[in-house]
């Protein structure tokens, strides 16, 4: 009898048990298609609005176009090309430049970014410069590339690689200064050299903090590049945003942008990837709460 | 000794380093470019094999002792000898122990271990073995791949011991190692300390608050007086070994004995102390 009682004990509290994995999945599904309806809801009102408000004349096509038109805009460029060539060709371009600024700001970022955190005496001569070289409008530095290096790829890249590198050397620099010095005692006293302690301790503990500039670096790199092409370039997605602008065609411009939109969450994905797989030490909720 | 070679095999008593430390003085530039001096005049010595607290006042320079006996701060008057020979620039066979543990959080359970013998040129084959070797003796045998943040803070302490113990080093610095676990931890980790202790003999230096703890594991205890740091007492445990579980020892006669002698000397120091905190505070 009492094992009779004991058994249906059992069974009611798996019941339960099941009931609440149950209910839990299900309000976990219903949290998740209430978002959905959500994000959705807010797109339709975002592009419907401006749709219907261009539509109605409220709002002036001429000047802020209209989602149908950067449609047409948007096919256009792919099927029918541009002036320059082809959509494809110009995105290359810019993405050569914005790919190869990005490496190359983020390389001397780093590399002057740990150099100066972990000398004192480099740090307090050089520091203030970087400073007020940091507080002037640096894009305007575009005009002077390419004014000393003419139309080609070069000044692109260097002005990406401007924007970059600021970004990623501060963080970098920040990076090696918030380093645990009770772990550098510790590797120093069981016997390391200065670049033991670098390669075991500074640059690891660094990284957390280059990683997360990278997100905002590219981005910068995308600028540079575009920026650069409106100020002169033979070739680009700055070129076309310039002419689409210069026969006021608004609709041109937001197709650029829709494109360079779509580059930059791909590329923002890839760094994601990177950093999940160079972080993966961390306590997960922290790039959780990053990813949002 | 060839570099490869710094691993003491256990139980080898011929390398065994006493400390000597004399007339001992540190004084600091402070960032508006006073000096501070942080210890006066300190002498104590431990011999070979001894287990040494030092106790007092917070802020009396206990930490501060310990950075010139592992070399990596400069005495600015007085010297330091490890085992005959002055101390100058990080001295050979030490490891420290932290309250903060200081484990590579992007490192696993197994590589923290084994950066004592990476860092001394063990090829990476045998310093594997080692630190598993090393795992086990701290009860941590299937947390290799573990990655300390997914740790107890007792099983990142013994994660702790285990790497600055598998160098086997003549001295052991330790401060306040035990300072943040609560306390059954604490008692588990200190029976732990005095095990291992036992088996490889280092000299060892132990800062702590907690004069239980001092008078538990210790052969000698120091205690320090504030501001500028200097030692006032030094009291030999004469406690037998091996002391077996110092949650029992607390209730000796000679340990109740011992540590209230200790209290006498101490308490004032604490008391000034405080009063020197409050009276700021105020």
């Amino acid at each position: 009898m009492t094992t009779l009682v004991q058994g249906e004990k059992v069974n009611s509290q798996e019941q339960q048990q099941a009931a609440a994995v149950q209910s839990g999945k299900a309000s976990h599904r219903r949290s998740t298609i209430a978002i959905w309806v959500g994000r959705t809801a807010l797109a339709v009102a975002v592009v419907g609005g401006w749709q219907w408000f261009t539509e109605e004349g409220w709002v002036d096509k001429f000047f802020f176009g209209q989602p149908s038109e950067i449609w047409n805009s948007l096919v256009m460029l792919f099927t029918e090309g541009t002036a320059f060539g082809t959509i494809w060709e110009n995105l290359g371009v810019t993405m050569e430049e914005a790919v190869l600024g990005f490496l190359l700001g983020t390389f001397v970022g780093v590399v002057l970014g740990i150099l100066l955190g972990s000398n004192k005496y480099l740090s307090a001569v050089v520091g203030p410069y970087i400073r007020i070289v940091n507080s002037i409008p640096r894009i305007v530095l575009g005009s002077i590339f390419i004014v000393a290096f003419g139309l080609g790829v070069f000044p692109k890249v260097l002005l990406a690689a401007v924007l970059v590198f600021f970004v990623v050397f501060f963080n970098a620099f920040q990076g090696v200064r918030e380093v645990d010095q009770n772990l550098v005692a510790n590797v120093r006293v069981l016997g390391a050299s200065p670049v033991q302690v670098a390669i075991h301790v500074t640059i690891p503990s660094a990284m957390t903090w280059i990683i997360a500039s990278l997100h905002t670096a590219f981005g910068f790199a995308i600028i540079g590049a575009l920026v650069a092409e409106v100020l002169g370039a033979q070739q680009g997605i700055g070129l076309i945003i310039s002419q689409a602008q210069g026969t006021f065609d608004p609709n041109t411009v937001f197709a650029c942008m829709v494109i360079i939109a779509v580059i930059t969450l791909a590329a923002e994905y890839l760094i994601s990837l990177l950093e999940h797989s160079l972080l993966k030490w961390r306590p997960p909720n922290r790039s959780e709460a990053q990813a949002i | 000794m060839g570099v490869n070679h710094r691993i003491r095999p256990p139980g080898d008593a011929g390398d065994d380093a006493g400390i000597e430390i004399t007339g001992l003085t540190k004084r600091y530039l402070t960032p508006k470019g006073e000096t501070f001096t942080a210890i006066r005049d300190v002498a104590l010595s431990v011999e070979p094999g001894q287990f040494c607290s030092i106790v007092g006042p917070t802020g009396c320079g206990k930490s501060t002792t310990l950075a010139q006996v592992s070399g990596l701060e400069r005495p600015s008057e007085g010297s330091v000898l490890v085992g005959g020979n002055t101390v100058e620039g990080v001295t050979d066979g030490v490891s420290y122990m932290f309250q903060a543990d200081a484990l590579f959080p992007w490192k696993s359970v197994l590589s923290n271990v084994m950066m004592g013998p990476i860092l001394l040129g063990t090829p990476k084959r045998e310093a594997t073995s080692l630190a598993r070797d090393w795992l086990r003796r701290v009860g941590l045998a299937g947390f290799e791949d573990r990655y300390p943040h997914q740790l107890s803070g007792g099983m990142r302490k013994r994660v702790a011991m285990a790497a600055a113990l598998i160098n086997n080093p003549r001295i052991l610095l330790m401060d306040e190692p035990f300072g943040a676990l609560d306390v059954q931890t604490k008692a588990i980790m200190q029976n732990e300390l005095l095990k291992l202790w036992e088996e490889l003999r280092p000299s060892v230096l132990f800062i702590t608050h907690d004069l239980d703890e001092a008078v538990a594991l210790s052969d000698r205890v120091v205690i320090m007086t504030s501001s500028p740091g200097t030692v006032k007492d030094v009291f030999d445990i004469d406690l037998p070994r091996p002391r077996g579980n110092v949650q029992e020892i607390r209730h000796e006669e000679r340990f109740l004995d011992l540590q209230g002698q200790i209290w006498e000397s101490l308490k004032d120091e604490v008391t000034r102390a405080y009063a020197r905190s409050a009276g700021a505070a105020a």
